[in-house]
């Protein structure tokens, strides 16, 4: 064997080097197949920052379909209940620059859920079939309601109830789930900074609260 | 002499804080109202188990606590349930929230109580429930159900008691005057404590600035022999250290004391330490053996808009007001009211929100004492926030990561860490309010998570859904199927019904098809049956609707004529449009029903007149009517 490299050099080297790209080609194609990844995971994780209202406002049938498209190279500023939180996460998952909300699908809004006013319901359960999450409780002829905790805020059941009855309310915020808020942009906060920058200021309004 | 640590950071603000400790802790009169908030505590607000008109003695229980996390609420006083409804509380937001109302009576009139009991022989458990039941929470600040703070974790032991007389916010003096006046009612309520936790070392941590505390505590201690209370010897020192803001936090003072850091996300149980404040530890006593619920505690008025700034003992429920009023609050000079202290305090909108659990301080300074925060400017980068942080983070980077919404990054900056004592904003000087921009973040975190749960929950629901109108959708094409080849075998049978009867040689299979086929046809006619019954209730109901739609139009037109005839001329108008078009598509198609169009026209015409008429005319009544 050793005689055998020894005299042949060139050829020993290149029989090494074939059997480790063989083996090596031999393992990561078994892995290749065992491992094997089914579906797109990428699809997976833009899906799980969705917020899951299903309310199609993107221009896709829910969720899952946008995050395929945005898989795909969709734009990823086409939800509007993700806001702009859910934009800056999309944007660092696929490492994007994050883009405004496009006006086109809508404006973030403040949450919202769907209320039935109970006296007027005529129990067609339009609604019912509409709620892609099954939020709402009832059956033909009978009163519905909405378990508000599940509700998304989607809106899907405001359009075809044909008494109208149904609004969508801002949740009410107690002081259990009250926030605080970011401190508004005062005209200081982009101001020069040195004193001869200032031009003429009115003080009147920004030093009181 | 124990060893001291020093903490990173902090900042020296002016105490501020012999102006309120000139007399001893005055009893705060009785208000004519107490408004008692239900969610005074971390955790689910109690349930009220009272009704509006109830007679309340002082001491009984007014609200329960049905959840995990929570503490029951007692009436301060005697009087009747005035009334349970939202009323402005005493929380940043300004929000109104669940009080119950009572009116007092003066009487001031307690419940039964007994009041001799010897707290050594009772168990841990019992104790524990005692606690719980008295509507013990958190005194220093935040509020935390005490019960399960001392019930811990089974498999955290506690080896440190630490009892935080800190108190180094500027202005407040309430744990001061109580050190000063209530030392024994201290130590017999650390002793308690003792006895629940039964740990190795109890430090009591005061700073430098409170000496005369130190000394009557130390004489306090001695009086009690500790290591009674447990299995082993206890270890009690009264330990003094440099005053230094924020040395009163939780974190920061065992870090002062033991040298170790509570790790980040963890609690001080995992390091073996549990930390109580010495108001805590007073309620606790008062609670044990004297049988009173938490109703009441030790809040400083302070602050130059008062002309006499002291310690009360107040109910809880007192409004604020009716304390300042008991210290001649002046309110011409006074710029704001502050709850909490300067650096950690807030705003208040309203003077009428009441005393709480966790309300040490009512401050009412003058603009030039604590004047308005002026203007924000831009973060000139001079890091002076990162040497004031007393949690070793980077407020700047905070900040900018805060502006910006990078939730991410603030996480992995640790912004869960901040304990928002308002160092960094002290020392900013841009004067930019930090701790806000903070706030907002970690509220923004926690609502984060908050959502992506109810995605979670959203997006499993509409899978389940998505299942459940797939599997719906297969059955019926399986049942359509079914059908299909029902039919089939049943035309099958028929023709080998036939073959079988002309060979009239009966088989078993034979047999089984015809009853096959006998079953289809009954369970047909049932269909149809049904249908038919259906398809009834369905005719009658049109019918019914109608009659009600009629009966509800005569009502209606009784009670407002015009409409009857306004809606007279619009139904003819529309009459006349119709035939209009039909007439001239006659006209078109040479209709042989000319004739008889053209006269139903004629007559419309006329009842479009006729009812415009009357229409008039009942104006004209009205009109006059009207005048007249």
């Amino acid at each position: 064997m050793v005689e055998f490299i020894s005299l042949n050099p060139l050829l020993s080297a290149l029989i090494a080097l074939a059997t480790l790209g063989l083996s090596f080609g031999a393992i990561l194609g078994f892995g290749a197949v065992k491992f094997a990844v089914e579906g797109d995971p990428i699809v997976e994780q833009i899906n799980a920052i969705l917020p899951q209202t299903q309310c199609g406002q993107c221009g896709y049938p829910g969720c899952k379909p946008y995050a395929e498209a945005i898989a795909e190279g969709d734009a990823i500023n086409k939800c509007p209940p993700g806001g702009e939180a859910g934009i800056n996460e999309l944007a660092n998952l696929l490492d994007i620059e994050p883009l405004a909300l496009d006006d086109e699908h809508g404006q973030e809004d403040i949450k919202k859920v769907a209320f039935i006013r109970e006296e007027e319901c005529i129990g067609c359960t339009k609604c019912i079939q509409a709620c892609p999450i099954d939020a709402i409780l009832g059956a033909a002829k009978v009163m519905h309601t909405v378990i508000t905790t599940e509700c998304t805020g989607c809106d899907l059941c405001v359009e075809p109830c044909p008494v109208d009855c149904i609004d969508m309310l801002p949740i009410s915020v107690g002081t259990q789930a009250w926030k605080w808020q970011i401190p508004d942009r005062n005209p200081f906060y982009n101001a020069n900074i040195i004193a001869s920058d200032h031009r003429s200021m009115d003080l009147s309004g920004v030093t009181k609260h | 002499m124990r060893k001291i640590w020093d903490i990173h950071g902090g900042v020296h603000p002016n105490e501020n804080k012999t102006q309120s400790l000139g007399e001893p802790i005055v009893l705060s009169a009785i208000p004519p109202y107490l408004y008692v908030p239900l969610s005074q505590h971390i955790g689910a607000p109690a349930q009220p188990i009272v009704k509006i008109g109830d007679n309340v003695l002082k001491g009984q229980t007014i609200a329960s606590a049905n959840a995990a996390i929570s503490v029951p609420v007692h009436a301060p006083s005697s009087g009747i349930i005035f009334a349970i409804e939202n009323k402005s509380v005493p929380h940043p937001s300004g929000i109104d929230d669940m009080c119950i109302v009572i009116k007092t009576d003066g009487l001031d009139q307690w419940r039964e109580r007994n009041t001799n009991k010897d707290f050594s022989q009772l168990s841990g458990d019992e104790l524990l429930s005692i606690i719980r039941n008295a509507g013990i929470a958190g005194m220093g600040g935040a509020g935390f159900p005490t019960a399960i703070k001392l019930k811990g974790k089974n498999n955290k032991p506690i080896d440190t008691l630490i009892i935080n007389g800190t108190e180094c916010e500027p202005y407040i003096t309430a744990d001061h005057s109580l050190m000063l006046e209530n030392a024994d009612d201290i130590a017999m309520g650390l002793a308690i404590l003792a006895k629940i936790i039964k740990p190795k070392t109890i430090l009591f941590g005061i700073e430098d600035n409170k000496m005369d505390a130190v000394n009557g505590i130390e004489v306090a201690l001695e009086k009690i022999d500790f290591s009674a209370y447990s299995d082993h010897a206890i270890d009690v020192e009264v330990v003094s250290f440099p005053t230094k803001y924020p040395s009163g936090g939780e974190k920061q003072l065992i870090q002062i004391l033991t040298g170790k850091q509570v790790p980040s996300h963890g609690l001080p149980a995992d390091i073996g330490i549990v930390c109580h404040n010495i108001g805590t530890a007073v309620a606790i006593q008062d609670a044990v053996c004297l049988d009173h619920p938490l109703i009441s505690r030790v809040t400083t008025v302070t602050g130059e808009a008062v002309s006499q700034p002291r310690n009360y003992h107040v109910l809880i429920g007192t409004p604020v007001s009716f304390l300042l009023e008991q210290s001649q609050y002046r309110a011409d000079v006074s710029n704001r009211l502050i709850m909490g202290g300067p650096m950690m305090g807030f705003a208040l909108n309203d003077a009428s929100v009441p005393i709480i659990k966790t309300s040490n301080c009512v401050l009412a300074p003058t603009e030039t004492e604590l004047p308005s925060p002026p203007p924000a400017q831009a973060c000139i980068r001079c890091g002076m926030c990162a040497e004031a942080c007393p949690a070793s983070l980077l407020p700047q980077q905070l900040y900018w990561f805060s502006q910006g919404k990078e939730l991410e990054k603030l996480e992995q900056h640790n912004i869960a860490d901040c304990i928002e004592c308002g160092a960094c904003s002290y020392v900013c000087p841009s004067n930019i309010p930090l701790v806000q921009y903070y706030r907002a973040s970690k509220t923004d975190i926690k609502q984060r998570e908050v959502d992506h749960h109810n995605a979670e929950l959203a997006k499993r629901r509409f899978d389940t859904r998505q299942d459940r109108l797939l599997r719906l959708e297969q059955e019926k094409i399986a049942a359509k199927e079914a059908r299909q080849t029902a039919r089939k075998n049943s035309n099958k049978t028929d023709k080998h019904v036939s073959l079988t009867s002309t060979a009239s040689n009966d088989s078993a299979a034979s047999s089984k098809s015809t009853e096959d086929r006998d079953a289809t046809i009954k369970a047909a006619i049932k269909r149809a049956q049904e249908k038919k019954s259906a398809s009834a209730a369905t005719n009658e109901d049109p019918v019914a609707r109608a009659q009600a739609k009629r009966e509800a139009q005569l009502e209606q037109d009784q009670a407002d004529p015009e409409a009857k005839l306004t809606r007279a001329v619009e139904n003819a108008q529309q009459r006349l449009e119709k035939l209009h078009i039909k007439f001239s598509e006659a006209k078109k198609n040479n209709d042989k029903n000319i004739t008889i169009i053209e006269t139903g026209l004629e007559k419309a015409q006329a009842k479009l007149i006729s009812s415009q008429q009357a229409l008039d005319d009942h104006q004209k009544i009205s009109f006059t009517n009207d005048k007249a």
